[in-house]
């Protein structure tokens, strides 16, 4: 698939700016601050209704005005669909497709897939679990994206389950200090606890045996991407590590050793939701469930987050976005591959390899402070960037 | 900022559902250039709809009476209830005249974020409704979301020993609405909650 047409309408930096955009290779090239990021976020927007740099809408709408606009044009064989997008800051945002109102946002889901390469990237490697439970989401989310609802479930089950142990855990706690049984219900509390946990269990499950076999289909495309990207290093490998099964979850492994069959993970979290019932009550938070499991990294024998280089740290962020690459192209249809300053950071050769590897997607935009940072093997179409516009070189 | 009274109006207008504050606004002046007899219709209808509706003392239905109109009416299905959360539920599903028993309702969702526990609704009238073994059937109607699912795993459960036969509404597609465009999620479920076609 490629995007033909981009229009942003109070976007960041932009009041206004209209771009048609071909197949083949674009770049987008202008000095520091001048708005070229900007540009390829709202494609990545449009792709999964995030930004990739915040994680709310209010700084993407252009300082002073109260919306943004974000429209694009995506040609995928031979149809076209308009997608539009309202972002209203603090207020539901709202979504059109082919010019017709849709009843929310995330059923234009799906209609433009990006993988979407940043310097922010590395925090997959070396940040906090939250940012690789993002990556495995995201990336479920692209291929089926019915899996924004079984995410926002979960969210819900989970903030709902939230408030009731913290009901429970403050009760106890009063209990306690008053040195006796308080009036209230506490058979109350447990008998709703019970049918959270079914929900829990039932929305956890589809989630974990989802991501279990993402990391199942991610696992040799990520070690071909980084043996191509660093040939001669370590093998990467990746592991789930679910607060299903204690085991894993002090040391570091490379196998799964959990069934990603959905009846059977629901009764597992179950089973674990018991056993930890008294200190969730006690702590008033949920410890079980795919929202506390991690995605882990591993270099050779030794895990990558603490351990790799910072080139090697790298390399493993572009080897888990090829991979997601790879990915959703053998799902059909190619995805838009947008290289955001990624250039800059590498050393020549890991430069050539992934110019190599991305120079036959259907389309590519990639953006650079300097000419000299895209690589010759993308030769392409060029924009250069500046004070707020965008005019094609040449 | 407007003259006191005039800005007082706009402030409780504000606070009805989906009217922001453009709307409170637009409302109070188009009250203020009515006609003094609407107005005063209005007034009264808003103040005689306080004085006069009750809640049945059987379903929790609104009612101008102590028994609502479907409650009273001999004609419906005594071994049937449908419990919904609202009572705008039971007049979305009257519409649809599919429905020949009673209604149960409830009075909201469980929603521990909102601090509404099952003691908040209507559950422990229901349980009494039960209690006589007259009623085979219990229909869960409340909202396909996930607060309404827990409403309704809470109430099977909690009916099970009973014995009484329990089912949910199948959510399936919009009716009139496009295959091709129905939401992912809705289409999801459709799946999940399919059902043999029997031919
Ligand atoms: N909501 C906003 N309103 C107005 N301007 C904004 C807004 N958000 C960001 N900007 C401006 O946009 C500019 C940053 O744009 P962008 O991140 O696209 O730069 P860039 O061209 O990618 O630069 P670099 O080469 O440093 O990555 C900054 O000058 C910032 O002040
Ligand atoms: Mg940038
Ligand atoms: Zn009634």
């Amino acid at each position: 698939m490629h995007v033909a047409h981009l229009s942003l309408t109070d976007f960041r930096s932009y009041e206004s700016v209209e771009l048609g955009l071909e197949p083949g290779v674009t770049a987008f090239v202008g000095p520091n601050g001048q708005g070229k990021t900007n540009l390829v976020e709202a494609l990545g927007y449009v792709a999964t209704l995030a930004s990739h740099r915040v994680s709310t809408d209010a700084p993407l709408v252009r300082h002073g005005a109260a919306r943004a606009i974000v429209r694009t044009a995506v040609h995928r064989d031979d149809r076209r669909a308009l997608v539009e997008l309202e972002i209203n800051p603090g207020r539901a945002n709202r979504a059109r497709l082919n010019r017709s109102p849709v009843s929310r946002p995330r059923e234009v889901l799906g209609l433009l897939r990006t993988v979407l390469f940043a310097p922010e990237d590395l925090a997959l490697v070396k940040g906090d679990p939250a940012e690789r439970r993002r990556f495995l989401d995201d990336l479920l989310v692209a291929r089926t994206p019915r899996f924004a609802g079984v995410r926002a479930d979960y969210d819900r089950v989970l903030k709902q389950r939230g408030a009731l142990l913290r009901t429970a855990s403050m009760a106890r706690r009063g209990r306690r200090s008053a040195g006796g049984d308080a009036p209230g219900s506490h058979g109350d509390v447990l008998s709703t606890l019970e049918v959270w946990d079914a929900h829990l269990a039932r929305h956890g499950a589809e989630l974990l045996g989802a991501r279990l076999e993402l990391v199942e289909a991610l696992r040799p495309l990520c070690e071909q991407a980084y043996a191509a990207l660093a040939p001669g290093s370590g093998a990467a490998t990746l592991a789930y590590r679910s607060t299903l099964s204690s085991e894993l979850s002090s040391e570091f492994s490379t196998g799964l050793g959990i069934t990603s069959d959905r009846a059977a993970l629901t009764e597992q979290l179950l089973a674990r939701l018991l056993e930890v019932r008294s200190s969730e009550i006690e702590r008033g938070v949920t410890l079980v469930g795919p929202h506390r499991d991690d995605l882990i990294l591993g270099l050779g024998e030794l895990p990558a987050r603490g351990y790799a280089s910072h080139g090697e740290s790298w390399s493993f962020a572009l080897a888990l976005r090829l991979a997601a690459y790879d990915l959703l192209r053998a799902d059909g249809g190619d995805p838009v591959l947008i290289l955001d300053d990624v250039f800059a950071e590498l050393d020549s050769q890991r430069r050539r390899r992934l110019a190599e590897t991305v120079a036959p997607a259907e389309q590519v935009l990639i953006t650079a402070a300097v000419p000299e940072d895209v690589p010759s093997e993308l030769a392409g179409v060029r924009f250069d960037v500046a004070e707020g516009g965008v005019a094609r070189a040449g | 900022m407007y003259e006191g009274v005039v800005q007082n109006l706009i402030d409780e207008l504000g606070l009805l559902p989906g009217v922001g504050p453009k709307s409170a606004q637009r409302i109070a002046f188009h009250l203020l250039s009515a006609d003094p007899t609407d107005v005063k219709r209005l007034a009264h209808a808003l103040l005689e709809v306080k004085e006069k509706v009750r809640f049945c003392r059987v379903c929790g239905n609104v009612a101008a009476e102590d028994d609502c109109r479907i409650c009273r009416d001999a004609r419906r299905d005594l071994h049937v209830i449908c419990v919904v959360e609202e009572s705008k539920d039971v007049v979305a599903i009257e519409r649809t005249r599919e429905f020949r028993g009673r209604y149960h309702v409830l009075g909201g969702a469980i929603s521990p974020i909102d601090g509404i526990g099952p003691d908040d609704l209507r559950i422990r009238e229901l349980m009494t409704r039960l209690a006589d073994g007259q009623v085979t059937e219990l229909i869960l109607a409340t909202d396909p979301n996930l607060e309404g699912e827990a409403t309704a795993t809470y109430l099977a459960r909690l009916v099970k020993p009973m014995g009484v036969k329990v089912t949910r509404l199948a959510s399936g597609l919009p009716v009139g609405g496009d295959l091709e465009y129905a939401d992912e999620v809705t289409l999801g479920r459709a799946f999940e909650g399919r059902r043999l076609l029997d031919v």
